[in-house]
């Protein structure tokens, strides 16, 4: 590492097929810390990089058993115990009619939780990052898939790693500033 | 920009296509993108934005004279006391569920035509939503309370009637609401990220910047993203059922002839779609001959979204017969005088009116020439939007208007604030669409992407 003053090496590529052919002699060649941006969810492109991530699922599943629980908590404490009203001996703890608020408050937890869930895995909101400083990265968001070969990977050497980048035959390379 | 587009995909399907041939991921970045980022809008954005600004002002004409006089300058009285208020309610909320179906239940069922009308069928919901909520407040006489309906410890030491289904309502809307704004804006993110990447303006770049919260497309980032869109997609689709069968609750839990029936969770539901589609018919047609996307908003999406206007419009015909056989079959008086006073009393035109609106106008979409006809396609939605409005104004009055005792008979109508409040919503909904439009992309960019033929990962690696 001549210049650790480096984020990553950054390759382009101009359709999805290439991008995940790349992934995949990244991954033989031996570098693991690295990321590709795409356009749209390429899912190839996830399981090329051997992304499994199964937290979110169990992340909603606990967010809708504590909103249903609390709702049906909420219903049950005010109804019976804090402020019971006596009408004609119907009984206090009435739960068929609980029910459709619990549901409510389980779907509303659930979808807090996938939401709040999906940005602080994800890390976002991220105001500053070090390829926003690369010029073409803006296309990522438009027509182009990229390949970032990151510094803090072991085998990380800039000579070597532009020269393995520049054999996969992608449209450009450039280095990102941290 | 990129090369032009590679025609790799499989064999194009037999109906119309759900996106034009010939486009690559760069134009179809451009043509939604452009109408976002372009500096002059069409006259006729113009146009819809005056006509829904002059309406909000007659919004808040009314709801000041409202606020000043209270709820008499209605025409709710005993025994009708529950006038356009909840009708329009109903009816704004049914409208809204369109957005849910496409953008949830669509997605669940992997049904790719949903992509370019997802997003302001999303929108639409919202919209609808917010005029929906606006009713109940505005009629509980003194909006300033409007609090008190949510649990929250008070010095009054009082809770919520968790057992009313108006209880129910508050939470079943503002549930929907809040997940309905969290899905939307899950599924603005990666295009709020293009929108910031192609932003000519620095305020734009800032603004748009800051709404994508740093997207960047990552590999990881969309795995995520795509389980949590999913899930969120899984939770809305039961919630858009709820919704509509906890407002029908306001009635069938009710013991008023006419209310209190077991058809009614389903028959709103569907009624609910029947009316949302309609309502997305009634705006795609214009708009996508506004802004040129006929590419995007193909003939296939009308036909499709026609097709279900047909089914659910047979599903609220078999609820409108359901009330008619159970009115006789149950052999009850009050039940049996219910039908009858709708079929011949003083409201039998709103109620012949909707079975010609909601029953017989959409047996024309039966016919593939009617469905390939849009002029005639934008008729039939929007009398289907009448339709399902006469349908409300008729389940409340009806009902109310003659109840057991006849000396509490009475006759409703609407006064000229009812129809000012009905008409400023419609202005607040129009407002908020043509703004949406103007600011925010009305198609889910990424999304069309993937239907690009160059989308799919080739098998043979070079």
């Amino acid at each position: 590492m001549s210049r650790p003053a480096l984020y990553g090496l950054l390759a382009e590529f101009t359709n999805p097929t290439d991008l995940v052919a790349a992934v995949h002699k990244a991954r033989e060649a031996g570098y693991r810390a690295m990321d590709a941006y795409t356009p749209y969810p390429v899912e190839e492109v996830a399981e090329a990089l051997h992304v499994h991530d199964r937290r979110l699922p169990l992340i909603v599943l606990i967010g809708g058993i504590v909103g249903g629980c609390a709702g049906y908590a909420l219903q049950f404490w005010t109804s019976t115990i804090d402020y019971p009203i006596n009408i004609g001996g119907r009984p206090l703890h009435s739960w068929p009619a609980f029910i459709p608020i619990t549901f409510e408050t389980t779907i509303l937890v659930a979808a807090i939780s996938a939401v709040l869930g999906m940005l602080a895995l994800n890390g976002l909101p991220t105001p500053y990052h070090p390829l926003f400083n690369a010029p073409r990265f803006a296309l990522a968001t438009d027509d182009r898939f990229f390949l970032c070969i990151e510094a803090t990977d072991a085998l990380f050497d800039e000579q070597e790693t532009l020269r393995f980048l520049q054999r996969l035959e992608p449209r450009s390379v450039s280095e990102v500033e941290p | 920009m990129s090369e032009p587009g590679k025609h790799t995909g499989p064999a194009g399907p037999t109906r119309a296509p759900v996106i034009q041939p010939g486009h690559t991921f760069g134009s179809v970045t451009d043509r939604i993108s452009s109408v976002v980022l372009s500096e002059r809008m069409p006259r006729l954005w113009w146009l819809g934005l005056g006509v829904g600004f002059l309406l909000v002002t007659v919004l808040l004409v009314a709801v000041t004279h409202l606020f000043m006089k209270g709820t008499g300058i209605w025409g709710v009285n005993v025994p009708v006391g529950w006038g356009f208020a909840i009708i329009c309610f109903v009816w704004w909320v049914g409208i809204g569920h369109a957005g849910t179906l496409i953008s949830a239940i669509l997605l669940l069922l992997n049904q790719d035509w949903r992509t370019s009308i997802n997003r302001f069928a999303e929108a639409m919901t919202l919209f609808a939503v917010a005029c929906a909520g606006l009713y109940p407040i505005l009629h509980l006489g003194r909006p300033w309370l409007a609090y008190w309906l949510f649990p929250y410890p008070n010095t009054m030491g009082m809770w919520p009637q968790f057992r009313s289904p108006l209880i129910w309502d508050v939470f079943a809307v503002s549930t929907y609401a809040s997940v309905s704004a969290m899905f939307w804006y899950v599924g603005l993110i990666p295009d709020l990220a293009t929108l910031r990447d192609r932003s000519p303006s620095r305020a734009g770049r800032v603004i748009y910047g800051m709404l994508a919260m740093g997207w960047r497309g990552s590999a990881r980032h969309w795995h995520r993203y795509e389980t949590a869109y999913l899930l969120l997609a899984a939770l809305a689709a039961p919630l858009v059922v709820s919704v509509h069968t906890v407002v029908s609750f306001d009635f069938a839990v009710s013991v008023v002839p006419g209310w209190h029936a077991t058809i009614f969770p389903p028959y709103f539901v569907a009624g609910a779609i029947f009316s949302g589609f309609a309502m997305v018919l009634t705006l795609a047609i214009p708009l996508r001959v506004m802004f040129g996307l006929e590419d995007f908003v193909t003939m296939r999406h009308l036909d499709n979204m026609a097709r279900v206007m047909l089914a659910t419009g047979l599903v609220v015909a078999y609820g409108y017969m359901t009330e008619t056989f159970m009115a006789w079959y149950s052999a009850n008086p009050f039940e049996t005088y219910m039908i009858m006073n709708r079929f011949g009393g003083p409201y039998s035109v709103a109620y012949w009116s909707l079975i010609f609106c909601n029953v017989l106008m959409p047996q024309l979409l039966w016919f593939r020439r009617v469905r390939a006809n849009v002029p005639l396609l934008f008729v039939i939605s929007i009398v289907v939007n009448i339709g399902m409005w006469l349908e409300r104004y008729v389940i409340v009055v009806t009902s109310l208007h003659r109840d057991f005792l006849p000396s509490s008979w009475g006759m409703y109508s609407g006064t000229i604030w009812d129809w000012a409040t009905f008409a400023g919503t419609i202005g607040l909904f129009l407002s908020l669409l043509f703004l949406f439009i103007r600011f925010l992309p009305m198609i889910s960019i990424f999304e069309m992407r993937t239907l690009v033929p160059e989308a799919e990962v080739r098998e043979e690696s070079p």
